[in-house]
This record gives structure tokens, C-alpha cells and sequence, in this order.
């Protein structure tokens, strides 16, 4: 089933095209990879789905209905959780409160739930089980600024789930990590495919996306230059041409 | 019996500490800079003294007013405000002070640069309160404030502050309505210092423009930072150690802002989280006595 089409969709900067008419769709238990060389618009795709800017022109829909002028945290709401590239916990809360500030997303709806306190058994209990699925048990009570790069990755993974989530964007998870860190990052993203949600995954590191994605998006200067199998992606020319640049 | 210039001295206190305490729930919980807060002290303290002078509403109907009106005031300005970024807000909000001490100024109105005069102490039991139950009152009245602090640092709302003030653009992310929650950090510290406004005017029974001036709302932003932002002792500590330091600094009253500003650069540099802030020396030895916190493996 489409979890997300995104239609002709084109973001401009001050003259400067950053995506250029990008058509896709997304479905569920499924891990889109998106890859392209640095500047080829796929964080600004992302910051479009999550409505962090609008687009120029173009359409998405999500489930169907057009989240177009949603404000980020209604569309966070609907269910798209996602990450960043340069990682945002919030540093000074501890790796459970992180975890609650996005759980209490339906709270936050009316003030007068957000009266309530947000400290109860059953709730700190789902926190505990997400925590743990992200593999931060014994880190539970840690500053996520004192976690390594990896753990604060996983966090934000852990964070964006609390949302419960039907679609999850996730912004280069691996960059920055060492080799097992990242073996361990793709086992928590095949989980949480396996749970029943999409996933859109925008990496750099061919090993990662090859692994994890049976349907791959290239972009190139703002353009989709290619869709289709890693086998297909790896032996298109325009994918070749793109990466490596143009034989003379 | 307690001497009427101690008592006076504590009232002054108590009322600085709400004021710091209303600060702290913009600045220290929600993170939003504010520069104008004396804005908001005086317009409580200015509606209080005219329903009282002209309307002749007593005490216990013009402060609770004043705390409304310095809220709507708040939402009102707070709006379009929280919109632009933080930088943009400071500057902002000191706009607002500097406009809302002019109007004082400058409308007869408002008694211009004469103020307002003839506002007493509330009356109860058919005769006039005296200082030391004053001070009671306003005592409790700070002590569920600061009830209602600790509810809603426990409450969801406290939790969207604590996102925004780390990064609002990831809280937005998880589904935290950032302008909403700054309007609201904003609205309930306005109207806090509205009340403290009311019972600041009641007290020194004459208010003047000048008292609700930018410096004040550096002051106040001072005992903030110097006690601890975002804790909710600290603004009190603060409140209290330079509540009393212009009193026992008297015999060097020339040098009474030198001193202040530099008791500040020495904070920022050497205890930048404030006297009770995480990592400052006092909660440092706290946790080291009291309590180990578990290390990272």
C-alpha cells in the first residue's frame, strides 16, 4: 500500500532549484533508499516531507490525504517520525525524557492534557520498552549529551519511534560511525521495517543501502535520475556519470 | 517584634523573587530570552493603582485583575513576538519595555513623570493590614507559585518547555506546537509579574514610571541567571543575595553597580549555570554528599 506519493515536487532557493519536479512513492514495510552525490537536495526533500519548509511547487500525500501547509509538528502527528543529519537530541534531558517528549505527542493536542503530569507507570513503561528496542537500556538515565555518536543516533531512532510512527525518515543514520555501530544501526532499521513501517533512508554508504533497500531513488542536482533494484542503480550510466563524473 | 526596615526588606525580597520566578518560567524553563520584563511588573502594578485610586476597587479585586491584564497584555504582544527567532525576541521585548515605560511617562493618564500616589496596604477584618502580615501574604501566595512551578515542570507542558528550550526545531519534529507553548510560558510569566506588580504598588503605596524601566528588567534577569536558570531555586537564591546586597552594600553606595557587574562577569566566567545550576559548586558538592549519580560505562 502508498504510505507517501510525493508528485512533481520542486523546491526553489532564491533562484536556485533544489529539487526539480521529484516524483516517488513510499509504501509500508518498506526501506526506500535515497542516495545521491552532497547537494543533490535529499535533506531538502526531507525537510519538505516534514514541513520544516514548504515546497514551491508539487505535491505530498501522505496516506492519501495532502499534508501540503501542515505545520512539522501536525505532520509529525499524523505519524512521520525522522531524524537528522547532524544529530538533535535534546542534550540536556536525560535518554527516557527525550523519549517522552515525542510520546506525548497527543498530549500536547489540548492544554488541558498537557496539564497532567507525564511520569505515570504505565506510560514510563512503553518508554522502557522503546529504550530498550534501541538497545539504550543501561543508558536510560544518561544525559544525551554524554552518549557516544552512535548511541545519540539511536536515541533519535528510539525518539522518532515514540511517535508511533507509520512512516520514518531517516537522515544519513550511518555517517559517522565506526564499522559494528553501524551493523547494529541496520538491525534496529530492518526492525522497525519489520514492525510494519515504511522507511525513507537517505545514506552515503553503498554497503548500507545495497543491504537494507530492495527499491533505491537517485538524485542528482535536484533531479531523480534513476529508481529502481541496487543491481539496476549500480549499472545505471546516469548513476555512474553522476558519482564519478562525465569521461572526457 | 521585627523592625519595620527588615520587614520592609523582606517584603521587597518576596516580591522580587515572583518577579524572578516569572522570568525564570519565559527565559529559564522555555528558554525564550526576555529583555523587557519590568514591562509587565508595570503594567500590574500601574492597573492595580489606578482601579484602586480611580475606580476604587479594593485590594483584593484590582490585583487579581492586574494579573489578568498583565497576562492579556502578554498574549497580545507574546504572539507575534515568539514568532521571530531568539535573537530577534530580545531585542523585541526590550522594544516593549521602552514603549510601555514611555506611555507611563509621557500620558497624563498615567501621571506622568509624578507616578501615582495615595495606594495603601489592603484592609481586612474592617482595618488596615499591617507590614508584617503583608509579607505573610505574599509569602503564601509565592509559596503556591512556586506549587504550581513544581506541577508544571512535572506536567507534559513542562516537558514541551524542556524541548524547546534545547531545540525547537527538533521539538517541533516530535510533535511539540512550539508557538503555542512559548505563548503560554509567555502569558504565565507576564501575568506572575502583574501580580507582582499589584502587590509591589500596594506596598510602596507610590509608583513611578522609572521603577518599571529596562534597568529593572535587567535586574531581574540578573537574579535569574546569577541563582540559576531554569532551576527552580535558583531564581529565589538570587532574588534574596541581590535582593539584600544593595542594603548591606550601603557604606559603598557609589560602587554598588560595580560591584554588581562584576559579581556577574565572575559568575559567567567561573559559574555560568548560576549558583545552583547543573555543574555550579554548590550542587556539585550536593550530589557529591548526597547522592552518586550513575557514571557512564
Amino acid at each position: 500500500m502508498t504510505l507517501l506519493q510525493v508528485t512533481a515536487l520542486s523546491k526553489e532557493f532564491d533562484g536556485l532549484r533544489a529539487l526539480d519536479r521529484v516524483n516517488f512513492r513510499a509504501g509500508e514495510r518498506e526501506i526506500l533508499g535515497i542516495i545521491g552525490p552532497n547537494g543533490a537536495g535529499k535533506t531538502t526533500l526531507f525537510n519538505l516531507i516534514s514541513g520544516i519548509y514548504p515546497p514551491s511547487s508539487g505535491e505530498i500525500d501522505f496516506q492519501g490525504k495532502s499534508i501540503l501547509g501542515m505545520k512539522p509538528h501536525q505532520i509529525s502527528r499524523l505519524g512521520i517520525g525522522r531524524t537528522f543529519q547532524i544529530v538533535r537530541p535534546f542534550q540536556n534531558l536525560d535518554v527516557e525524557t527525550n523519549v517522552l517528549v515525542a510520546y506525548g505527542h497527543h498530549h500536547y493536542t489540548s492544554l488541558w492534557n498537557s496539564t497532567r503530569p507525564f511520569r505515570q507507570p504505565d506510560i514510563l513503561e512503553e518508554i522502557q520498552t522503546l529504550i530498550e528496542r534501541a538497545g539504550l537500556r543501561p543508558y536510560a538515565k544518561q544525559l544525551a549529551k554524554n552518549l557516544p555518536l552512535g548511541f545519540k543516533k539511536r536515541l533519535e531512532i528510539a525518539r522518532a519511534l515514540a511517535l508511533k510512527p507509520r512512516l520514518l525518515l531517516l537522515d544519513e543514520p550511518s555517517a559517522g560511525l565506526r564499522f559494528e555501530e553501524s551493523v547494529q544501526l541496520m538491525d534496529l532499521i530492518r526492525q522497525v521495517r519489520d514492525q510494519g513501517i515504511g522507511v525513507l533512508l537517505i545514506e552515503h554508504n553503498m554497503q548500507v543501502v545495497m543491504d537494507l533497500c530492495k527499491r533505491i531513488l537517485v538524485l542528482d542536482h535536484g533531479c531523480r535520475i534513476a529508481e529502481g533494484s541496487p543491481e539496476e542503480i549500480r549499472s545505471n550510466p546516469q548513476v555512474i556519470q553522476a558519482y564519478l563524473g562525465k569521461e572526457t | 517584634m521585627i523592625s519595620g526596615y527588615l520587614i520592609t526588606i523582606l517584603i521587597t525580597i518576596v516580591i522580587y523573587a515572583i518577579l524572578a520566578h516569572s522570568l525564570n518560567i519565559i527565559t529559564g524553563h522555555a528558554g525564550q530570552i526576555s529583555l523587557g520584563h519590568a514591562a509587565f511588573f508595570g503594567i500590574g502594578a500601574y492597573t492595580s493603582a489606578l482601579l484602586y485610586t480611580k475606580a476604587g476597587l479594593p485590594f483584593w479585586i484590582d490585583v487579581p485583575l492586574a494579573t489578568l491584564v498583565a497576562g492579556i497584555i502578554g498574549a497580545l504582544l507574546g504572539i507575534p513576538c515568539l514568532r521571530v527567532r531568539d535573537d530577534f525576541l530580545a531585542i523585541t521585548t526590550m522594544g516593549i519595555n521602552f514603549v510601555v515605560e514611555a506611555i507611563f511617562l509621557y500620558i497624563s493618564f498615567f501621571g506622568g513623570a509624578m507616578g501615582i500616589g495615595g495606594i495603601n496596604l489592603p484592609n481586612w477584618f474592617g482595618r488596615e493590614m499591617t507590614k508584617p502580615e503583608y509579607f505573610v501574604l505574599i509569602l503564601i501566595v509565592f509559596i503556591l507559585l512556586l506549587l504550581l512551578d513544581r506541577r508544571l515542570g512535572r506536567s507534559w507542558i513542562g516537558l514541551a518547555w524542556a524541548s524547546i528550550r534545547e531545540d525547537d526545531q527538533a521539538a517541533e519534529a516530535m510533535g511539540v506546537d512550539i508557538v503555542r507553548f512559548k505563548v503560554v510560558a509567555f502569558i504565565l510569566g507576564s501575568a506572575i509579574a502583574g501580580l507582582a506588580g499589584g502587590f509591589y504598588s500596594h506596598f510602596l503605596t507610590f509608583i513611578m514610571p522609572q521603577n518599571f524601566g529596562f534597568g529593572q528588567s535587567i535586574v531581574i534577569l540578573c537574579m535569574v541567571v546569577f541563582g540559576g536558570i531554569g532551576t527552580r531555586w535558583g531564581p529565589v537564591v538570587g532574588a534574596i543575595i541581590l535582593g539584600v546586597l544593595p542594603e548591606v552594600s550601603r557604606p559603598i553606595m557609589e560602587y554598588r553597580t560595580l560591584v554588581y557587574g562584576v559579581l556577574l562577569l565572575g559568575m559567567m566566567r567561573f559559574q555560568p549555570g548560576g549558583l545552583l545550576g547543573s555543574g555550579s559548586i554548590i550542587t556539585t558538592a550536593f550530589r557529591r554528599f548526597v547522592y552518586k549519580p550513575s557514571r557512564l560505562e
